[in-house]
């Protein structure tokens, strides 16, 4: 990691500690604020943590490796939890399940190469009635189809690629 | 996304703050008679009474007490309490707000699940506009004497904290580890101070009693399963929905109202309920029968009641918290009983045995996770062991074609 990188880490996270505040009970709005900036949370950041905090990094780490939703390893720009649970099931997640592997060339647990993409199952969405359900970060789409599963990918590709020309104009 | 909403319900009539105003006109030992009055128990699951856990957290002394609005939501087949906060919000706040004044205290927490990321903004915006009504803050509802503000925390994925205790380790800083009961968190709550927790539902009922009345709710029901409740209906089912009953219903005439009549099995209660096969259709649902927080999966006549076994033990391996041994390594033995079930290369010696390590795992597991996830598997074996026994191995059926 550059030294700029460190310290922006750094800055980052005192600035939330500044926000939620230095007790024990802050920690899990820090650790989602680190992953959702950069979309894991680190060995490092959890040493920043911990000093800030006052506590042990091991303290850190057992509780950044609870949650599904904060991640040790660096996810995707888009993180898709597709419902495994037993509604989107008879709903026929599956066949969602393998058209998702086939267009993004990964399996469930995996990044593309690319780190656009991370594959997950989740456990129940809460939208049982409309399965197969799945989330794109936060976005819920429901009744997917199997033909469905392209467009929902080169959306959020072209929402990248809008972003990233829009950003070198200015 | 459409509308989840099948039927008319109540809290579509209710005027937000309408339940709040008439509660704020009563003393708070009042407000508590009008809650045991309703009858009304826990709409999460357990069906603690709302009346005694109010009590007691009234009475416990502290200079600080909370309340929480439990809105982790993750039990399977659930769903009801996402289109609560999503169309009645203000009832639940009505309700937290209702909540607050009856025990004494000063702060409300909404702890909403990661997966509902996306109901956040608009609960802010509900939030910032009460602020702006003067129904939270300094003097809500111009009572000087009453200070209340609401904050919303997330979850991070883990269907463990929405076990009351879990979410309270969660919202510390903590890994969400269930802690022993007692201390209950009337008690011993967030950060060591009393806390009433309770769920969605239950607090958006709270407004409607006071909007309507402790009698009308009352009527409604059974004796000892007062009032209404909303149901989350999924699987093989012409309309899958949330649906208002009055408790008490038969699981038959909740079949005919959602179109899975066919049904050859019901889960009520979600992957820690029951599974009720055909036969038993005439009981009720309700806490003297079988209680549920209103999860109710319809499983078809063409199902593979194994698979579904399976999804449900795959949930608990997953999702146990590992803190103690009966759950940490029981459901993952379970799942690999079903697998040999599956395989057809499960005697009737071992099957019993896993039954039995189902039981252990009812009595001797720390939380309600542990405690009932063994339910599904053996209610499946008791009632459809003619279906899951003698598989033939997949092998042998595949050289066989
Ligand atoms: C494993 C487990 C998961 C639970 N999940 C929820 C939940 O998601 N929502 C909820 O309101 N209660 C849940 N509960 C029940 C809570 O512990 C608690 O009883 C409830 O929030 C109290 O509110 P009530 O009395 O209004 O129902 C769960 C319990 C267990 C054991
Ligand atoms: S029963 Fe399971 S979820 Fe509950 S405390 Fe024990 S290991 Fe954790």
């Amino acid at each position: 990691m550059l030294i700029t990188d460190r310290e922006r880490l750094r800055d980052d996270i005192a600035g939330w500690a500044g926000r939620y505040g230095r007790e024990r009970s802050s920690l899990l709005p820090i650790l989602q604020e680190i992953q959702k900036k950069y979309r894991r949370v680190s060995d490092h950041a959890m040493q920043i943590v911990a000093d800030l905090l006052g506590i042990h990094p091991i303290e850190v780490y057992g509780v950044a490796s609870f949650y599904s939703f904060l991640s040790l390893t660096r996810q995707g720009k888009y993180v898709i939890r597709l419902c495994r649970t037993i509604s989107c099931d008879m709903a026929g997640k599956e066949s969602v399940a393998q058209q998702l592997r086939n267009d993004l060339g990964i399996g469930f647990g995996q990044t593309t190469p690319d780190g656009m993409f991370t594959l997950e199952w989740a456990n129940c969405l809460g939208m049982c009635d409309q399965g197969p359900a799945m989330l794109v970060n936060d976005k819920v789409y429901t009744q997917v189809t199997p033909q469905q599963v392209n467009d929902i990918i080169e959306q959020c590709r072209r929402a990248v690629s809008v972003f990233a020309t829009h950003n070198k104009e200015h | 996304m459409n509308s989840s909403i099948k039927n008319a319900l109540t809290f579509s009539t209710v005027e937000p703050s309408g339940g709040l105003r008439a509660a704020m006109d009563k003393g708070r030992a009042e407000i508590i008679a009008e809650v045991r009055a309703s009858g009304i128990r826990g709409r999460g699951g357990a069906g603690f009474p709302t009346s005694v856990k109010w009590n007691l957290a009234a009475a416990a002394k502290s200079d600080r007490k909370f309340v929480v609005c439990n809105a982790d939501e993750g039990e399977p087949g659930t769903f009801k309490d996402r289109v609560i906060l999503s169309e009645y919000a203000g009832l639940v706040f009505d309700g937290m707000t209702i909540a607050a004044y009856a025990i004494g205290a000063t702060t409300g927490i909404l702890y909403l699940r990661a997966e509902y990321t996306y109901l956040r903004e608009h609960l802010e915006k509900v939030l910032a506009e009460r602020r702006a009504k003067g129904l939270l803050g300094q003097g809500v509802c111009g009572k000087d004497d009453f200070e209340l503000d609401i904050q919303i925390r997330m979850g991070a994925g883990a269907y463990i904290c929405g076990e009351e205790t879990a979410l309270i380790e969660s919202m510390e800083g903590q890994r969400g580890e269930p802690r022993n009961r007692p201390p209950f968190p009337v008690d011993t709550g967030f950060t060591g101070r009393p806390t009433a927790v309770n769920n969605v539902e239950t607090l958006a009922w709270v407004a409607c009693i006071f909007a309507r009345g402790a009698d009308w709710f009352k009527s409604v029901g059974t004796g000892k399963s007062a009032g209404l409740k909303l149901f989350s209906v999924s699987g093989d089912c012409k309309a899958p929905g949330v649906y208002e009953f009055p408790m008490g219903i038969t699981v038959a005439s909740l079949l005919e109202a959602v179109g899975g009549q066919d049904a050859k099995a019901v889960q009520i209660g979600g992957a820690s309920g029951y599974c009720v096969p055909a036969g038993e259709f005439t009981r009720t649902i309700a806490y003297e029968d079988i209680a549920t927080g209103g999860s109710i999966i319809v499983i078809g006549r063409e199902r593979d009641m194994l698979k579904v076994a399976e999804n449900f033990m795959e949930f608990f391996a997953d999702e146990s918290c590992g803190q103690c041994t009966p759950c940490r390594l029981g459901n993952g033995k379970l799942l690999e009983g079903i697998h040999l079930l599956q395989q057809g290369r499960c005697s009737m010696q071992y099957l019993r045995e896993l039954c039995s390590l189902g039981e252990t795992m009812q009595l001797a597991s720390k939380c309600g996770l542990g405690q009932s996830s063994p339910n599904a598997l053996l209610s499946i074996v008791k009632h459809f062991q003619s279906e899951i026994m003698g598989r033939i191995p997949a092998a042998a059926a595949a050289a066989r074609e």
